[in-house]
């Protein structure tokens, strides 16, 4: 999905499409989605962050249909900026706030991935912790306690800062990503689509493409 | 010493660019809304300070505002008092 | 804040408008000839701005028409944009350097971020896709809260904007000197991709066709900016009222790439040109006078983001984020819906003309569409560009200049440190955390530098490796510059910065391809300053002509001074170089235990200009060192030929701290230390931390040693094995007349080797730019 201020459109579909899925970019004022299995709704800085990250690209005309979809269980794929607008559009709970630095951070990181029954994990080997770059200044997840901990509770958090890197914007509980109550809407901050090849430093964002490639096909399959 | 609390609103000069602003704007017809326009962003900030008088306040907040809360160069920004006076300490 | 002070006369209220406007009593006199008759009021304002040294390079034109400008494969050279050299595949790569000094010291986040700004237009007006951002930043002392507050709005201007737009920011330099104190100095370069059949001119073509302005609407955004920077006063005008601090935005910028690139793309315009310093005025000159064709602006046709803007303002204003594009009547309509599409306003403000003018007509505002339109000026179009005045200033030589050594001269013996003796391992620990040695990290995370997908090697590194989709090659693009040395002679602090920006390049394995650069002095008014802008130029031609490498274009920016002086004259580098195969790339870090170390090159001697002479507060050999221009090309020659034939585990080019650094940065990347030994004359300090050019570190499996030393020996370079990689400790055992014993005897000692754990190495280079500006890391 490409929204006004959107950068990392081309770089999510060139991923997609290494990872052979039949991909193609969506205009933020498209009337309907062209029976997309999946919405990935990219990184950048879609209306410039104005305002707040997200909040105006959530009101953009195709997210009628981007909400239709979710609702009908089709998958939708969050990164980083798109993150920000499946929180400001209630898609998946929680805000993204300023880092805790108050600075904008570029720097790779490693995810623990919490669950692997889900169609965006179920590719990544057990054990195994996922390098990714992230690059934003507003990345800091924030819920209120009890709702955290009922997220928590339900499986709602699936990417997890790990590792020596640690967690590089003060996200409560080291939040990465998260994913909503039906399964099908998932949002993370790092950048899966930038660790697509081994040339650009980690393949291990492949991962993620190739869960759901599989998994939409397997829908696609019933 | 008594407490005061002050609202210092900044926003963008006349004639200086908002990006924000248009941005606001041009994404109001998304929300079917007609007949807004002129938008303009900027920020508040309240705080609390302790002074002998309010006069004495005023001046440390306005000193604040010019020096730290507003980039003069491209902002203008003023000062109300705003919520109870503090007891005095 | 201190700016270098305009000629203009200020608080005279009979003062000439032209003199206010900041134009002389003969430039004035030339406008008329120019004219046939005196000026009016905006024309003199668009005179003021088309012939400000910013704008017309009137000091600087002549010297600049001396720089070697054609090579193979350069299709767009000085006088476009940007420059644009073909790399095969039908792909061409554009590239050019700006600066935006001034604006930076008046406010450092705008200034900084419409720096970006700029410089990207110039590349996507081309029809290049922006793929690269770096940034040279000069500062005064980092202890300094004046410093402090720069630095801090500068980088987070660059990283604000370029983050916004897409484009990643890989590289770049961060430097501290105090003549930069009152003048910082930001030279942004930027690189982009383009297929060569979508290379698009400035040019106004087709008398007839459309000019259309599309982007952000015109305000009063830098009015005077190019002439005259800080408050100009045009007659009883009040200061508050014209903001001349340019705002940028740049999410507009981004939507301006993707609209210019898509009108490019479907071949919809004939020619496309961004607005930068002089606003409409110098678009619309500057495209007619390319085409040999004049233009006619119809001012009331021209979004305006204000009410009551007068004629000049209009004319002049230097709002962000347009373009002019140049387009059949045919065509508009899809011009506008494009730009429509992507949320642009989109105006056609004139029409091209045969009659070689620049015509400026108003049809008044609503409501008088029907009126006459009224000419309100008429200027030739070159004698705004090509034909604007030109000076010829006068150079003369400083009363004292210190001279490099001749190449092959002998290193002077001495051991550096004289007054207490040289703990070289301590020396080295104290350089890597010298604000102008140490890590960058706390700046660069500030940069999104893996936007794009591209990126394989980014910041930190002293060349940044950008693959070419779609084929196996990469782009390689550095900066550099040795403000230092051109201290101390500027002709050679040139040479210095291309030879070492190539060399950069150079060891990732890439072919230097071509050479942009940023002419940073004083005012040219003063010849002693003029002098070393005409030895800059000498330097730089000297070199690239040696180097075989053609210098594209650039930018000058002069008047770098304040009442405590003037900036170090830095010539600022930068160089875009070519892999063609990504997988030959070679990096710095030490990559197994095993590896030959050795050195390529020799010592030269000369320690004038080093940061360790900085260090030591005076050295005995107070040369700086001299380049071997024949000794570089066969450098560029041989790196890119070892990297193909895989004869290379690692290379690192020596140049800041000198070897010891050098050794100590390969190191740290491949957290790999290393058993060596340097034999140290009698000028220790000299062979360790001198930073004569013309050498570069490198490792090599031990099987490829017998190659990789013939391949030198057919390149007449000298090769010298220092030692092995192994371990976590940096080890350098100094042999020779200038280790302990030999030392002792002279009465000071020098310590006999470097031992220090790369914990060590690393934690001073890690901490230093943080701590030197008092940041938590």
């Amino acid at each position: 999905m490409v929204f006004p201020g959107s950068n990392c459109d081309r770089d999510a579909l060139q991923a997609a499409r290494l990872a052979g899925m039949d991909a193609q970019l969506l205009w933020h004022e498209d009337p309907d989605l062209r029976g997309s299995d999946l919405v990935i709704l990219p990184g950048g800085f879609a209306y410039g962050d104005y305002l707040r990250a997200g909040a105006l690209a959530r009101f953009s005309p195709v997210m009628g249909a981007v909400h239709a979809h979710a609702e009908r269980g089709g998958l939708v794929l969050g990164i980083c900026n798109g993150f920000q607008v499946l929180t400001e559009a209630g898609l998946v709970p929680g805000a993204l706030l300023r880092n805790a630095s108050s600075r904008f951070e570029h720097r790779w990181v490693r995810l623990s991935v919490e669950r692997r029954d889900t169609p965006f994990t179920q590719a990544v080997p057990a054990g195994v912790t996922l390098r990714l770059p992230i690059a934003h200044g507003e990345g800091c997840y924030f819920l209120p306690g009890p709702q955290l901990d009922e997220l928590e509770a339900r499986g709602g958090v699936l990417f997890r800062y790990a590792g020596p890197e640690g967690n590089p914007n003060g996200s409560a509980r080291d939040v990465a990503g998260v994913i909503n109550e039906r399964g099908n809407v998932c949002g993370l901050m790092p950048h899966p689509e930038r660790a697509s090849e081994a040339l650009l430093g980690s393949e291990d964002g492949m991962l993620l493409f190739r869960s759901l490639l599989e998994s939409a096909a397997a829908v696609a399959a019933r | 010493m008594t407490t005061y609390r002050f609202a210092v609103s900044v926003m963008p000069k006349e004639g200086i660019l908002d990006p924000q602003g248009r941005a606001v704007e041009g994404s109001l017809g998304h929300l079917g809304l007609d007949g807004v326009r002129d938008v303009r962003v900027g920020r508040r900030v309240e705080l609390s300070v302790e002074a002998p008088d309010e006069a004495a306040a005023r001046g440390t907040v306005e000193r604040l505002a010019g020096e730290l809360l507003a980039n003069s160069l491209i902002e203008r920004w003023w000062v109300e008092m705003v919520g109870p006076v503090g007891a005095p300490a | 804040m201190s700016l270098a002070e305009p000629p203009v006369q200020r608080g005279q209220p009979d003062s000439a408008l032209h003199r206010v406007l900041g134009l002389t009593d003969h430039e004035f006199g030339e406008i008329s000839a120019r004219l046939g008759r005196q000026p009016n009021e905006l024309e003199l304002a668009m005179f003021s701005v088309m012939w400000s040294e910013h704008c017309s390079y009137k000091s600087s034109r002549p010297l600049l028409r001396t720089l070697p400008a054609s090579g193979e494969g350069v299709v767009a050279g000085p006088g476009e944009n940007a420059g644009v050299v073909r790399i095969g595949d039908g792909l061409a790569v554009a590239f050019k350097l700006e600066s935006h000094n001034h604006p930076s010291a008046v406010e450092p986040y705008q200034g900084a971020a419409t720096g970006v700004g700029g410089i990207l237009r110039d590349i996507f007006t081309m029809g290049a896709r922006p793929i690269a951002i770096l940034d040279a930043l000069k500062f005064g002392d980092p202890a300094d809260a004046r410093t402090r507050r720069l630095v801090r709005g500068v980088v987070r201007g660059v990283g604000g904007y370029g983050n916004c737009v897409g484009v990643p920011t890989v590289g770049g330099e961060l430097v501290f000197h105090p003549s930069y104190g009152a003048n910082p100095l930001v030279n942004v370069m930027a690189v982009g991709l383009l297929e060569e059949r979508d290379l698009t001119r400035a040019a106004a073509p087709g008398p007839g066709n459309l000019a259309v302005l599309f982007g952000s609407t015109t305000g009063r955004d830098g009015i005077g900016g190019a002439s005259v920077l800080a408050s100009a006063t045009f007659g009883e005008a009040d200061c508050a009222k014209r903001p001349t601090v340019q705002v940028g935005d740049p999410f507009a910028e981004k939507l301006l790439i993707e609209a210019s690139l898509e009108l490019i793309g479907e071949r919809l315009v004939e020619g496309l040109q961004d607005l930068g310093a002089a606003g409409i005025t110098c678009a619309v000159a500057e495209t007619a006078d390319r085409a040999g064709t004049g233009m006619v602006v119809d001012l009331a046709a021209i979004p305006r983001r204000e009410v009551g803007m007068a004629p000049f303002e209009v004319m002049i204003s230097e709002s962000q984020e347009r373009m002019l594009a140049i387009v059949r009547p045919e065509r508009l309509e899809a011009v506008l819906a494009i730009c429509a599409r992507w949320g642009l306003l989109a105006a056609v403000i004139g029409r091209v003309t045969d009659d070689g003018d620049v015509t400026v007509i108003s049809r008044g505002g609503a409501g008088q569409e029907q009126a006459e339109p009224r000419e309100l000026a008429r200027i030739p179009a070159r004698a705004l560009t090509s034909d604007a005045i030109l000076h010829a200033r006068e150079a003369r030589p400083p009363t004292h200049s210190r001279r490099a050594p001749a190449p092959g001269a002998a290193v002077l013996p001495h051991d550096g440190l004289p007054e207490r003796g040289m703990d070289p391992g301590a020396v080295l620990v104290s350089l890597l955390g010298d604000p102008n040695l140490a890590s960058r990290a706390w700046l660069t995370a500030q940069y999104d530098a893996t936007v794009g997908s591209d990126t394989v090697e980014g910041n930190e590194r002293a060349a940044a490796v950008i693959r070419v989709k779609g084929t196996r090659k990469a782009l390689v693009m550095a900066t550099d510059a040795n403000a230092r040395v051109g201290l101390l002679d500027p002709y050679l602090g040139a040479l210095t910065a291309v030879v070492e920006c190539a060399r950069n390049v150079a060891v990732t394995g890439a072919r230097p391809l071509g050479v942009t650069n940023c002419l940073n002095f004083g005012d040219p008014e003063r010849a002693e300053e003029y002098w070393r802008l005409q030895e800059a130029v000498r330097g730089l031609g000297d070199a690239c002509r040696a180097l075989g490498l053609p210098v594209t274009g650039g930018n000058v920016s002069l008047y770098n001074e304040s009442p405590e002086g003037a900036i170090a004259p830095t010539t600022q580098i930068g160089i875009v170089g070519l892999l063609e195969d990504v997988e030959w790339r070679v990096g710095p870090a030490f990559r197994a235990e095993g590896d030959l170390v050795a050195l390529l090159g020799d010592t030269v001697p000369g320690l004038a200009g080093s940061i360790y002479a900085e260090h030591a507060g005076s050295v005995p050999d107070d040369r700086p060192p001299g380049v071997d221009l024949a000794r570089e090309a066969a450098l560029l020659a041989f790196l890119p030929e070892a990297a193909s034939r895989g004869l290379l585990r690692s290379a690192q080019d020596v140049s800041g701290g000198g070897l010891a650094v050098a050794l100590a940065e390969c190191a740290m990347w491949g957290d790999l230390g290393a058993h060596l030994q340097v034999s140290v004359g009698s000028a220790p300090a000299a062979e360790l931390f001198g930073e004569g050019p013309g050498r570069v570190v490198v490792s090599v499996n031990p099987t490829c040693w017998t190659d990789l030393q013939a391949l030198a020996l057919r390149h007449d370079l000298p090769l010298r094995s220092l030692g092995t990689v192994g371990g976590h400790r940096l080890r350098i055992k100094l042999t020779g007349e200038g280790a302990t014993g030999a030392a002792e005897d002279r009465g000071s000692g020098v310590a006999d080797e470097v031992d220090e754990a790369l914990a060590v190495l690393r934690h001073a280079w890690q901490s230093g730019l943080p701590r030197a500006l008092g940041e938590s890391g």
